[in-house]
């Protein structure tokens, strides 16, 4: 640069101060990040926290004015009375059973409609599709009277009848799901298609031997997020199973009150609850990573 | 296997519904491939080439006309009955299966009277295998291979069930020169060997020109020439062939005719006896020029790059449609270039130039 510009080279500054600064902002920025983060935490683990301690807590110790923060003494018979007067035991085959099913019979419709909407040709594709996902938009409660009416007309409601039909067939479809996998299925080249057509590949065998196995992945989220989904449903079960015999372990701990002289005895419940929590507990532990790539895949981004 | 295509054409109809405006990709291809032989479909994209390709494997249908493999009409066979192997621009391999699972996965799909026996078709697949150099990588996944080996994997898929014909999609596109060099002869040893008629799309006319045995130059959905190449490039029927094959590409100079001689400029650089007055492109091979004192062209000369054997002299003309003139010519001519020279002078070979109509863009013989 010639020395009459007026454009100068910036000034020299202490090199020393300027490091110091940036520690003493890395090392600030941190402690509130952390402070934040630690806050978060709290706030998310403390009810868990509870649960846990109330249900180890006798009765009196839990009536206490001023509540302990960490119980005197463990009385673990709390976990054996709750398994036995809830029915625990009934209400977890119960469960189990709406959620496998329900999860099979979805993942066939999800796999079958995602391979339609990705891959074959046929009239009204798009406006169908465009239809399924304006649906979305609609609050999954402002169904419950529709479906309501819709399980009634069926005479589903006869729950001795069509056991546990009407706690299965209605959440069979879900639009995110099978958006989630078309999107999947879309990012599979298009020429893996035409190559297994020119050698006489089906459509079934070629979503049996190659798109399955690509996508799974995705299928491996959608299973979990669906099994979580059928172990927390809470709103529909209660509100179409009457019966004791079809409860699920949602309704039932709802249900459920072991009275000593009518006032629930908490600490007994909340060992229901930790019961019932701990399977999606090791669900989660062990299977973290595919659940994270589902939650993250249904962000924002398509 | 012979292939035959009559009058074969393909219309795209119009995206938007308002405008009519439908796409003709292919248009009245008429044509027969003679069986064992590779045949290369080069033009530029959106050409039609691929998708006469894909017609011919039946992965897109005709609008009109028909397909025939040998003597059987096959317009309307569906893909998997047609016995053909394709080859895609971006290989296609099933990424969570091996190489092997790979080549075996069509053999798994024949039925009725094809249906082999499990060992025979590892059997079958090995012997593919081997023929394209890759029996050693049979147990990898296809992202543990170079762009090469994949290349090999996907025409052994292609070749496994012995097709009657095999297909190639720009087989060489994804590679690097190198590689390409390499294994466009292996496409050429492995037709040889196994005799498959053999269709291959190209826009590299090097590429179409160096293992055919024949080319079909396509331009806009209509075929511009049929031949061996060294016919082609040698005499070709427009102007657009002539232009779309050769490397450097062929010089275009306006011209005009008058009096049975060729001008360019104010220069007369041909005797051209029989052919009527008009104005005229000319075009002129690289190799046509020949530099001497006594040459009836001038040009003003740019600057001498060296290639080694050859040399490129770059010169300008007024006349010149190209930015600059190439020609080739031996290195012992830049020995005669005197450092300052400013113009040189060529005269011409005359079967290394062609002259077209202005308006048709056809070519004139004379």
């Amino acid at each position: 640069m010639s020395k009459n510009s007026s454009l100068q080279v910036m000034q020299e500054r202490d090199m020393h101060k300027v490091v110091v600064g940036q520690k003493i902002m890395r090392v600030v920025s941190q402690f509130f990040l952390y402070l934040f983060l630690f806050a978060i935490a709290f706030i998310i683990l403390f009810p868990f926290y509870w649960m846990v301690i109330s249900s180890v807590k006798t009765l009196d110790e839990y009536l206490l004015t001023i509540p302990t923060l960490f119980p005197r003494e463990f009385d673990f018979a709390n976990y054996a009375e709750a398994f036995n007067t809830a029915n625990l035991g009934r209400l977890f085959g119960n469960t189990v059973f709406v959620g496998v099913v329900s999860t099979i019979l979805s993942l066939v419709i999800t796999v079958l409609s995602a391979f339609a909407f990705a891959r074959l040709e046929f009239k009204g594709k798009n406006a169908m599709f465009a239809a399924l996902l304006a649906t979305m938009m609609i609050p999954g409660e402002l169904f419950t009277i529709t479906n309501y009416k819709t399980v009634n007309d069926f005479g589903w409601l006869d729950l001795e009848t069509y056991g546990f039909t009407v706690l299965i067939v209605p959440f069979l479809v879900s639009v995110f799901y099978i958006y989630l996998l078309k999107q999947n299925f879309m990012q599979i080249p298009n020429e893996l298609y035409l190559a297994a057509k020119v050698d006489g590949t089906s459509d079934l065998k070629y979503l049996w031997k190659v798109m399955i196995p690509l996508a799974l992945p995705t299928l491996i989220s959608i299973t979990i997020l669906k099994m979580m989904g059928s172990w927390n449903t809470y709103m529909w079960p209660n509100l179409v199973a009457d019966s004791q015999n079809y409860w699920l372990v949602t309704n039932g701990l709802r249900k459920f009150s072991v009275t000593v002289d009518n006032r629930p005895d908490t600490p007994v419940q909340m060992a229901a609850v930790a019961i019932v929590s701990a399977p999606l507990f090791m669900v989660f532990l062990f299977l973290r990573k595919y659940i994270m790539k589902g939650v993250s895949r249904s962000g924002i981004k398509g | 296997m012979k292939v035959e295509l009559q009058n074969l054409t393909k219309i795209f109809p119009s995206r938007n519904k308002k405008s009519n405006e439908e796409v003709i990709a292919v248009n009245d291809f008429t044509l027969t491939i003679p069986d064992g032989k590779l045949v290369g479909l080069l033009g530029p994209s959106g050409c039609g080439k691929s998708t006469t390709l894909y017609m011919i494997s039946g992965l897109q249908k005709a609008s009109s006309g028909k397909i025939f493999f040998g003597e059987e009409d096959v317009t309307n066979v569906s893909p998997e009955n047609r016995g053909v192997g394709l080859v895609f621009q971006n290989y296609a391999l099933y990424p969570h299966m091996t190489v092997k699972q790979n080549i075996l996965f069509p053999l798994q799909n024949l039925t009725g009277k094809d249906k082999l026996p499990k060992n025979e078709m590892i059997e079958r697949a090995y012997e593919v295998a081997r023929l394209v150099q890759i029996d050693d990588l049979m147990e990898r996944k296809p992202n543990e291979l170079s762009g090469g080996q994949q290349q090999r994997v996907a025409i052994a898929r292609a070749l496994v069930k012995m097709p009657r014909i095999l297909l190639l999609d720009e087989p060489l596109s994804n590679l690097d020169a190198r590689l390409r060099l390499q294994t466009r002869e292996e496409i050429r040893r492995i037709q040889k060997e196994t005799g498959i008629t053999t269709i291959f799309v190209t826009h590299d006319q090097e590429e179409a020109m160096s293992i055919s045995d024949m080319i079909i130059v396509m331009k806009l959905g209509i075929v511009q020439q049929v031949g061996k190449p060294q016919d082609i490039y040698d005499d070709p029927t427009n102007l657009f062939v002539a232009k779309f094959l050769g490397t450097p590409p062929i010089n275009v100079f306006d011209g005009k005719i008058s009096g049975g001689k060729l001008y360019i400029g104010e220069d007369a650089v041909l005797d051209v006896k029989g052919v009527e007055d008009k104005d005229v492109f000319v075009g002129i091979r690289p190799e046509g020029f020949v530099p001497s004192d006594k040459g009836e062209f001038n040009c003003k000369l740019n600057n001498v790059e060296v290639m080694g054997r050859d040399v490129s002299i770059v010169s300008t003309n007024s006349a010149s449609l190209n930015p600059v003139i190439r020609s080739i010519v031996s290195s012992e001519y830049v020995k005669t270039i005197a450092e300052d020279q400013e113009t040189i002078a060529y005269s011409l070979i005359p079967h290394k130039v062609f002259i077209f109509d202005k308006e048709t863009e056809e070519r004139i013989c004379f």
